[in-house]
């Protein structure tokens, strides 16, 4: 039985990898084409009304959610994967606590921008400022990712020295603290009441609010996707550069790397608060849609979902833990009747996967570069 | 033109007769103890520049322990390692590799999961100012050479006009030094795999590269990082008598290359046909030192290698 699955597997995987050669071999030109068809389907999602697919859309069952709302889910969590990928996948750090910087972003927009707030109440009454004032959207968006990507620094500067295991257990403790803290910490977070009225593009929610309503959620999903790809583009960037390469090599053997002249600390250093700024900016996005927040949103299992998107999908390729991201929040959408189970489904799930796949289902391949033109332009100096 | 390239054939012999050359390294008095075990004991020897140097011993003498107190992964206990008048001892790896200190590892610690050609880019990498912000803004601009500029190539229609506006684009507006260094590295990194000999397997994954290829490899990695001292330990080690001779061309090319070579073999032929001078250590003492023939007659060398004692020899 077994082995007649892995060879099943075997055939499955020469298939794939003969799909991504192939995808590798094709002209820039045809790739462009290709990306950008992809790109209008993403665009083109929450309108999908074509007949004999439309029993993919979540409310084409009874009691299925909105589907571009699971659209708007599937794209935030894509986005916790990518950042989470650059720290777990490329960097081979286990961050079991993600979580944290996604409250984190989430808490900034709901402190800041939110009349709610006691923080903001608290700058109305020193500032002497009308009741309706409170900090605007656009200005939280850089506010979130600072305050993440500065919190992830102040948990990787003394934690990083850390390795495997040790790191795990830390960061699943900094997940923790941060809810605990937005718990307890009535004063400054409204504790376990929450806080409302978190604005999005259009200001406080309101029911004049023309695109970015509560009810449409399409603009929602739009908004997320072009975050999502923006954030693909600049973390392929980072990849692709000697920024990539070092945290491959740290990954690999950190030793080694060290003497090579790769300096450990800061490249790790800099792939967590990278990983942390785009949880922060998935937080965000989750808070102005949502408009209400409160601590119980952000407990550790959903930590370990996020580690396990990354590891079904395929540690260490963009491509694979996207995919792993979409099909862990729209699966138990669509496939209502599993939810109540959801959860030993997901365990069960994670076995097979992790026995017949332990690499994701679509793994990193590392990238063979087109050189075979440019190897023989090289001269040889000797 | 052909004057030039008849001087350069015949100049580039670097003189391998020791002679008076600039101090590179110098190890002073270095102690090295864990716990109560004595690795390096008052271990002094110096290396120049532009000799190769063999560091034998029997198999614990601390040779490995003494390449790891000069590339700073051990610190001593007391004594001082020096690198062209600057002190090593007590910086951490990364800087004392920018300094000119480079390795290669006893049993091979390559990027198991890396393209061989990416092995040896990190290597370059560690050479360039590019990070995180210069990779994903590309602000930082350079002028370009003339021959760094995108090329036009195509004949006519919309893929020529298209080239055109990338040349002139980035005549004006220069290129950012991100992609600069990027093409620098993995030309320089090409080349460093030719000069090994493998280059056939630039994108081969290092873990399936055969055993040979692989410490070639760690050479190349090694030499990327523009060393002015580096240090193979145990080259040889699993090689054949054939792979063993280009092995002993491979270093004294990379001497010539003007890299300074530090050896550590337990192979005696190959240190002797290879090394102008010879450290043995046994014991963590250095026991010998001299030109590889005066070493091979020490009584104390031959009895630490075929483990008589002095007086009986």
């Amino acid at each position: 039985m077994m082995n007649k699955l892995r060879a099943t597997e075997a055939r499955r995987r020469a298939a794939l990898s003969g799909i991504a050669d192939r995808w590798a071999a094709l002209p820039a030109w045809q790739r462009l084409i290709g990306v950008t068809a992809f790109i209008a389907i993403l665009y083109y999602l929450p309108l999908l009304g074509v007949p004999g697919l439309t029993w993919l859309r979540t409310d084409s069952i009874d009691g299925g959610n909105s589907w571009a709302g699971v659209l708007f889910t599937c794209a935030i969590y894509v986005l916790v994967a990518i950042g989470l990928n650059v720290v777990v996948g490329l960097a081979g750090l286990l961050d079991l606590g993600y979580i944290g910087f996604f409250a984190i972003g989430a808490y900034s927009v709901a402190l800041f921008g939110s009349t709610n707030s006691p923080v903001v109440k608290w700058m109305q009454r020193t500032f002497e400022l009308e009741p309706t004032w409170a900090v605007a959207w656009a200005i939280c968006i850089p506010l979130a990712i600072a305050l993440s990507l500065t919190s992830g620094v102040i948990l990787g500067w003394p934690t990083l020295r850390l390795r495997g295991d040790y790191l795990a257990i830390v960061t699943l403790g900094f997940g923790e603290i941060i809810r605990i803290v937005a718990r307890n910490l009535t004063g400054v977070t409204n504790g376990a009441a929450g806080i409302s009225a978190i604005p999005g593009p259009e200001g406080a929610p309101s029911a004049d609010n023309q695109i970015f309503g509560l009810q449409d959620l399409k603009p929602w999903y739009w908004l997320a996707i072009t975050v999502v790809l923006l954030m693909v583009f600049a973390v392929r960037r980072l990849e692709n550069s000697r920024v990539g390469r070092s945290w491959l090599a740290i990954r690999e053997d950190e030793d080694a790397a060290a003497v090579m002249g790769v300096n450990g600390f800061k490249f790790k250093l800099w792939a967590f608060a990278i990983g942390a700024a785009l949880g922060g900016l998935s937080g965000f996005l989750f808070a102005s849609r949502n408009a209400f927040i409160d601590p119980s949103q952000f407990n550790a299992t959903l930590s370990i979902l996020f580690v396990a998107m990354v590891v079904v999908g395929g540690s260490g390729n963009m491509v694979g833990v996207a995919f792993g991201a979409v099909l862990l929040a729209y699966l138990p959408e669509r496939f209502r009747f599993v939810s109540d189970y959801r959860w030993v489904a997901f365990g069960f799930a994670m076995v097979v996967v992790m026995v017949l796949r332990p690499q994701g289902l679509i793994p990193s391949r590392r990238r063979a570069r087109e050189l075979q033109d440019r190897a023989k332009e090289a001269k040889v100096s000797v | 033109m052909s004057e030039t390239t008849s001087t350069e054939s015949r100049e580039p012999v670097i003189p391998s007769q020791p002679g008076p050359r600039r101090l590179l390294l110098e190890i002073d008095q270095v102690v090295l103890r864990f716990g109560g075990v004595v690795a390096l004991n008052e271990v002094s020897f110096q290396i120049h520049e532009g000799e190769i140097l063999g560091l034998i011993g029997p198999n614990g003498a601390g040779k490995t322990t003494c390449f790891n107190v000069m590339t700073g992964v051990f610190k001593p206990t007391s004594g001082q390692v020096r690198f062209a008048g600057a002190r090593v001892s007590g910086r951490k790896p990364p800087e004392i590799s920018r300094m000119g200190i480079s390795r290669t590892f006893q049993n091979i610690r390559l990027f198991p999961e890396m393209t061989a050609l990416e092995n040896v880019m990190v290597g370059t990498d560690s050479r360039h100012k590019t990070s995180v912000v210069g990779a994903l803004f590309r602000l930082y601009r350079v002028r370009p050479k003339p021959e760094e500029l995108p090329q036009v190539t195509s004949e006519a229609g919309l893929l020529r006009t298209w080239q055109q506006v990338r040349r002139s684009c980035a005549q004006i507006f220069g290129l950012s030094r991100h992609i600069l260094e990027e093409r620098a590295a993995e030309k320089k990194s090409l080349e460093l795999l030719r000069f090994v000999g493998i280059q056939g397997r630039a994108n081969e994954v290092a873990r399936n590269l055969s055993y040979g290829d692989q410490r070639r490899l760690e050479i190349a990695r090694a030499l990327a990082t523009e060393p002015k001292l580096i240090c193979l330990d145990e080259p040889a080690a699993g090689f054949n008598p054939a792979e063993k001779e280009q092995l002993l061309k491979l270093i004294r090319q990379i001497r010539d290359r003007g890299h300074t070579v530090l050896l550590i073999e337990h192979d005696m032929r190959l240190v002797m046909g290879v090394t102008d001078r010879v450290v043995v250590l046994e014991f963590g003492t250095k026991i010998a030192e001299g030109s590889p023939d005066e070493v091979s007659r020490d009584p104390r060398v031959i009895a630490a290698y075929l483990g008589e004692s002095v007086d009986a020899a």
